[in-house]
């Protein structure tokens, strides 16, 4: 194919544009990356863009890795992940096969009720009393049971399992299968890619979350890491960082550069690996619509 | 006086052959209902719960103890009573122009993205640029503004060593008033735009190649193919995104705005859901906050309904 020079000109502007945001969107990591790790003296002073580290030193991590509040916060999160994604499973393979069942009575209805939920609410202090009454503020469960079914990643798993052929679920029937051993034996086994999927959105919902501790849980010792880094990275407050350390001034700006990387570190590692499930969760949405 | 009386004597019949039916259904497939049980429950509770609570916005006073519907009914006073604040007009056009910002520069943001990855040749190449713009997507919140945060700090933070080069005294960015809106909407573009741009890039793959061969032939060039095969191919999926993103009009991101407002800032950054947080959970003026709640959802699905009947008559394409 020959190409005219037009052509040719707009392909180079093109490639040009799209290096420049590869370099946008990987730029700030780098900037914090060797900020973190930079001479706490020379880095309050440089006016440098941080293409590379000034100076040397890991002290910050240490600082960092010694705190226990983002010991503790971590602990918490890892759990909240694994048990708020565990529950959110559940809750959704069970919301998806039901519903996807086309001899369900009050199929439509329901479906109406469920999807009019993502257009109107309550609203944030209805839902604040509601999980107030429950008993559920400042107890972990106020971190996964509010939260059980994301009604759009509901509808992304129904259209998957509505895919699968009817004719296995009714053979399995002929042959006395309850739908407990339908569901669990053949309809998620065949659908291990789509509960990658959501396994991987729901945790990093979870990860991210920050809303839900923010307005159920009060006590310290409950709090996951999103609220720890809003202290020690908003909040203003290096002191905060220090809980009998003592960290001194200079470094305090290290201690919040190596935070955010130890804090985004593990899923930015991961993430290239599994971006292929992401992306097919994305499609299927968008499919969906 | 005949016919109903007819109609009484039928009745039990049709109840009786319907109530068999059912109970033959539910004892066939009683697994399934069982099953569905903890889901109807949680939509209930957790969905249609609060929906109840919003009652609370005709009243005055909500008490914990004696629930919702002993509270005294006070009509639209609650409403009234924020229409007529010192703060309504603020809170409305702060966040409808930081909405209207975001959509006008944000909306296009990743069409323009996947329509530009669209035209690469090269496979790698537009798969590296891919991993990498969706990156972003996976940094928390709160790491976004922590990040935006450090790069204003005076102590040569990027933002500041930017001025440097324009010989401009360092700023604390997130204490200006004026550089609210263009932070958080480029942040917002920083983070999001590789990630939305899936989905245009998904209805490209989608758009026939034949008509693309046509235009060939037919000596269009690569911007005519774009006018008249490319974005009316992915036009449906356009129209979609942004009925959606009409539906959210009113809600500006809450956890964001939150995080990166600071009381110098009100003036730009006050939305009604944060003034919703403040007022509602901070204060504990329940229902007042849920009137303000209410009134915010009422528009939101208005202007979704709207967007949707607007979109249905002009180009067929609609959300249900």
């Amino acid at each position: 194919m020959k190409r005219s020079t037009g052509e040719r000109v707009f392909d180079a502007v093109n490639i040009i544009f799209l290096i420049f945001v590869i370099a946008v969107s990987l730029y700030p990591m780098l900037y914090i990356l060797n900020s973190s790790v930079s001479d706490p003296d020379r880095l309050i002073r440089s006016q440098s863009f941080m293409l590379l580290p000034e100076g040397f030193q890991l002290k910050a991590y240490q600082y960092v890795f010694q705190n226990p509040k983002i010991y503790t916060g971590y602990m918490n999160t890892l759990f909240y992940v694994v048990a708020g994604t565990a529950l959110n499973l559940l809750m959704t393979s069970l919301a998806a096969y039901t519903l996807s069942r086309k001899d369900l009575l009050g199929r439509k209805f329901l479906m109406k009720l469920i999807t009019f939920t993502m257009f109107f609410g309550g609203g944030m202090i209805p839902t604040f009393l509601l999980v107030n009454n429950l008993g559920l503020v400042n107890t972990p469960w106020a971190m996964i049971v509010p939260t059980a079914i994301n009604t759009f990643y509901f509808l992304i798993m129904k259209t998957s399992f509505e895919a699968l052929p009817m004719e296995m679920i009714e053979s399995a029937k002929m042959d006395g299968a309850t739908d407990f051993t339908i569901l669990f034996r053949i309809v998620l086994p065949l659908s291990k890619s789509i509960l990658a999927v959501m396994l991987l959105y729901y945790a990093v919902d979870h990860w991210n979350d920050f809303v839900t501790p923010l307005l159920y849980l009060r006590d310290q010792s409950l709090y996951p890491i999103q609220i720890i880094l809003r202290d020690i990275l908003i909040g203003s407050s290096t002191e905060s960082m220090g809980a009998g350390v003592d960290t001194g001034y200079a470094i305090g700006e290290n201690i919040k550069y190596a935070t955010i990387i130890i804090s985004t570190l593990p899923i930015m590692l991961v993430y290239p690996f599994i971006q292929k499930y992401f992306v097919q969760g994305a499609l299927i949405g968008a499919v969906k619509q | 006086m005949a016919q109903p009386q007819r109609q009484l004597v039928q009745r039990p019949e049709i109840q009786q052959g319907k109530m068999s039916f059912l109970k033959k259904e539910l004892i066939r497939n009683k697994y399934v209902y069982i099953m569905l049980i903890p889901v109807v429950l949680y939509y209930l509770i957790f969905a249609y719960g609060p929906m109840y609570g919003l009652l609370m916005a005709f009243q005055k006073t909500y008490s914990p103890i004696k629930g919702i519907l002993s509270g005294e009914w006070v009509g639209l006073d609650n409403f009234k009573m924020f229409f007529n604040s010192y703060y309504f007009e603020r809170l409305i056009s702060n966040t409808l122009i930081l909405s209207l910002y975001s959509i006008l520069l944000g909306f296009p943001a990743p069409i323009i993205l996947a329509l530009l990855l669209h035209e690469v040749r090269k496979k790698w190449f537009k798969r590296t640029v891919q991993t990498v713009s969706y990156l972003p997507h996976f940094i928390s919140v709160v790491v976004v503004v922590g990040m935006l945060k450090t790069f204003s700090s005076l102590d040569g933070g990027l933002f500041n060593v930017v001025r440097g080069l324009f010989d401009l005294q360092p700023i604390m960015f997130l204490a200006e008033k004026d550089m609210f809106r263009p932070m958080y909407i480029l942040s917002n573009i920083w983070q999001g735009a590789g990630w939305s741009s899936i989905i245009f890039l998904a209805a490209l793959s989608g758009v026939d190649p034949q008509l693309y061969e046509a235009a060939k032939i037919d000596g269009a060039g690569r911007w005519k193919q774009l006018l008249h095969i490319t974005l009316p191919g992915i036009m449906p999926t356009i129209v979609i995104m942004f009925i959606l993103r009409m539906g959210a009009i009113m809600n500006a991101d809450f956890q964001k705005i939150l995080l990166m407002q600071t009381a110098p800032t009100y003036e730009t950054s006050d939305v009604i859901s944060t003034f919703i947080y403040r007022t509602g959970i901070l204060e504990g003026n329940y229902t007042y906050s849920t009137a303000i709640g209410l009134f915010n959802g009422i528009i939101n699905f208005s202007l979704l309904l709207l967007a949707n009947a607007l979109s249905k008559k002009v180009n067929q394409t609609s959300l249900w």
